[in-house]
């Protein structure tokens, strides 16, 4: 036992960075929405490998835990609080056994994770830990978290609960993720060209790049629809169905845009208009219905230098926590 | 193409997904940078490697004359759209079966779902547009969407023209092998009846081919 779902949210999978080497058999990668909150909710509690972590969209679920542990929480922020107390994101925190964790309210963004040191135990299939609601494997026996579910850890290599304090439910570690200019200018979403971006006529390509497109309540882990001004496109001959990513802007048959999410499938037939840059997918997985998109066109050399800044980013953190916390557990 | 790639891999290669036309390759450009350190872009590496590849990849590799047979029965409860299909070809069920059974089709790409198999060509005559809008359709179902034909490997809304059902697995999540079909494989479809596809499905796996 370690930790137990008092009281389901309304989407909690277990992720890890998406199960890759299938999608030539139709089987996609699926995986954490906001990466960059995933790798930094496991280095904080020191999980050097890529291990499962809990995602939670709003209303959250209630945990409770049947250990200690060390835990992080990181990505929106659902104001979470143990037992009745708040307690902050982007820190480490060491929570002692019987602790409630519960999110009461939605303050900023779409998706927040948990991890806990050891990551947690479940049986990888084809190589990850990620939930794949579709085929009804990965994860949590293939399926979102229900009441009831309890979640073991991995191995604990760490003694953490000479850190908690007498008398205290738990003890907040002093170090926390800055997470600089990651969810900056939220709404400011950079793109490359994609395959039939040419495609497009010109009034279109500026309409796109010029006004602000609102996430549609038809959004999801697979896909955000768009709605705004409609796009047209010069040809209308039907595409041939070809391999889509994380990212890809797609033309739908009315005019409206579809970004394709985590959960996409592995091909589509819709004209590929651009590709959202992989650095920018993590602050547009915190976005909601109803919040807004203004597309920035970029080059792929410029979106290459800002995903290698955030792995380097990430690796000094790896670094950092891998110090900071060898330093108070022995 | 993506048989040689599967081969000579390069570090941070992380997908491909082949398409009627296209190659579709996955990549990660932080492995690519720490690996191969390209004096431009990952993207611009990427695709010298690919563009290598292609002149490498010997067309013959993937012949594949291997004809997989795939049991199908085309009785109720599951040909719903197996009257209406011979409606729109003006031909008896039974001519419907014996159109889609006659050809040997090519798996062009496999997408949308675990195992969805696109292959064709279909005979011109049972060739019907695929449905305005999406139904619930079962695991196993054999539909056809103009000259395409495929199995759905798991229940899911779909619109293609249902006209009978496998009793095999086109999917199992926890098979040693997850995925029946590959691009590339040929298929071809023989009839048989509810009682074998009952005998067929009290079988707890797929047999060896």
């Amino acid at each position: 036992m370690a930790i137990t779902i008092i009281k389901p949210g309304i989407l909690d999978t277990l992720q890890d960075l998406g199960r890759y080497g299938y999608s030539h058999l139709g089987i996609n990668p699926g995986g954490a929405m906001d990466r960059y909150a995933a790798q930094a909710a496991n280095l904080l509690v020191g999980n050097e490998t890529p291990v499962a972590v809990l995602e939670m969209h709003f209303p959250a679920a209630q945990i409770l835990f049947e250990q200690n542990a060390l835990i992080s929480i990181t990505g929106a922020d659902f104001c979470p609080m143990l037992n009745d107390e708040q307690v902050p994101r982007w820190h480490p925190v060491v929570v002692r056994k019987n602790t409630i964790l519960h999110f009461p309210k939605l303050q900023w963004g779409a998706r927040c994770y948990l991890a806990v040191h050891g990551g947690f135990c479940v049986p990888p299939w084809l190589n990850s830990y990620s939930t794949n609601l579709k085929a009804g494997a990965g994860g949590f026996a293939g399926r979102k978290l229900e009441k009831g579910d309890e979640l073991p850890f991995g191995e604990n290599h760490m003694y953490i609960s000479g850190l908690l304090k007498e008398g205290k439910d738990y003890e907040i570690l002093r170090w926390q993720v800055a997470t600089g200019a990651m969810y900056e200018h939220p709404n400011e979403i950079y793109i490359i060209k994609g395959q039939e971006w040419d495609q497009l006529a010109p009034q279109s390509q500026q309409d796109m790049l010029e006004n602000n497109f609102i996430i549609h309540p038809f959004s999801d882990r697979m896909g955000y629809q768009l709605k705004g001004v409609p796009l047209q496109r010069m040809q209308r001959n039907e595409l041939l169905s070809s391999g889509v990513s994380f990212g890809t802007v797609q033309l739908l048959p009315g005019g409206q845009m579809i970004v394709l999410m985590s959960d996409h499938q592995t091909t589509g037939g819709y004209p590929r208009l651009a590709h959202v840059i992989s650095a920018h997918l993590p602050k547009l997985a915190q976005l909601r219905p109803s919040d807004c998109i203004q597309f920035k066109m970029t080059d792929i050399a410029t979106a290459e230098n800002m995903l290698m800044a955030q792995q380097q980013e990430l690796n000094i953190l790896r670094r950092a926590c891998y110090e900071r916390l060898n330093q108070v557990v022995c | 193409m993506q048989q040689w790639l599967q081969q000579h891999r390069f570090e941070g290669l992380l997908d491909s997904v082949a398409g009627y036309s296209s190659l579709t390759v996955y990549y990660d450009p932080f492995i690519i940078h720490k690996k191969y350190a390209p004096s431009g872009t990952a993207f611009n590496w990427v695709s010298e490697q690919l563009q290598q590849a292609y002149r490498l990849a010997a067309p013959s590799a993937v012949e594949n004359n291997n004809i997989i047979r795939i049991p199908v029965c085309y009785e109720a409860p599951f040909s719903p759209d197996l009257a209406s299909v011979a409606e729109y070809a003006r031909l008896s069920a039974a001519e419907v079966v014996k159109l889609h059974t006659g050809n040997i089709y090519n798996i062009y790409m496999i997408g949308f779902l675990p195992g969805f198999s696109y292959m064709g060509p279909v005979n011109p005559q049972i060739a019907v547009p695929r449905k305005a809008r999406p139904v619930p359709v079962a695991a196993g179902s054999v539909g056809i969407a103009g000259s395409q034909t495929g199995i759905y490997p798991l229940n899911s809304p779909g619109g293609w023209q249902v006209i009978g059902r496998t009793p095999l697995k086109i999917f199992d999540p926890f098979a040693d092998e997850p995925v029946l079909l590959r691009a590339g494989n040929k298929v071809q479809f023989y009839p048989i009846t509810i009682k074998e596809f009952g005998e067929w499905q009290s079988q707890s796996s797929n047999p060896v081919y």
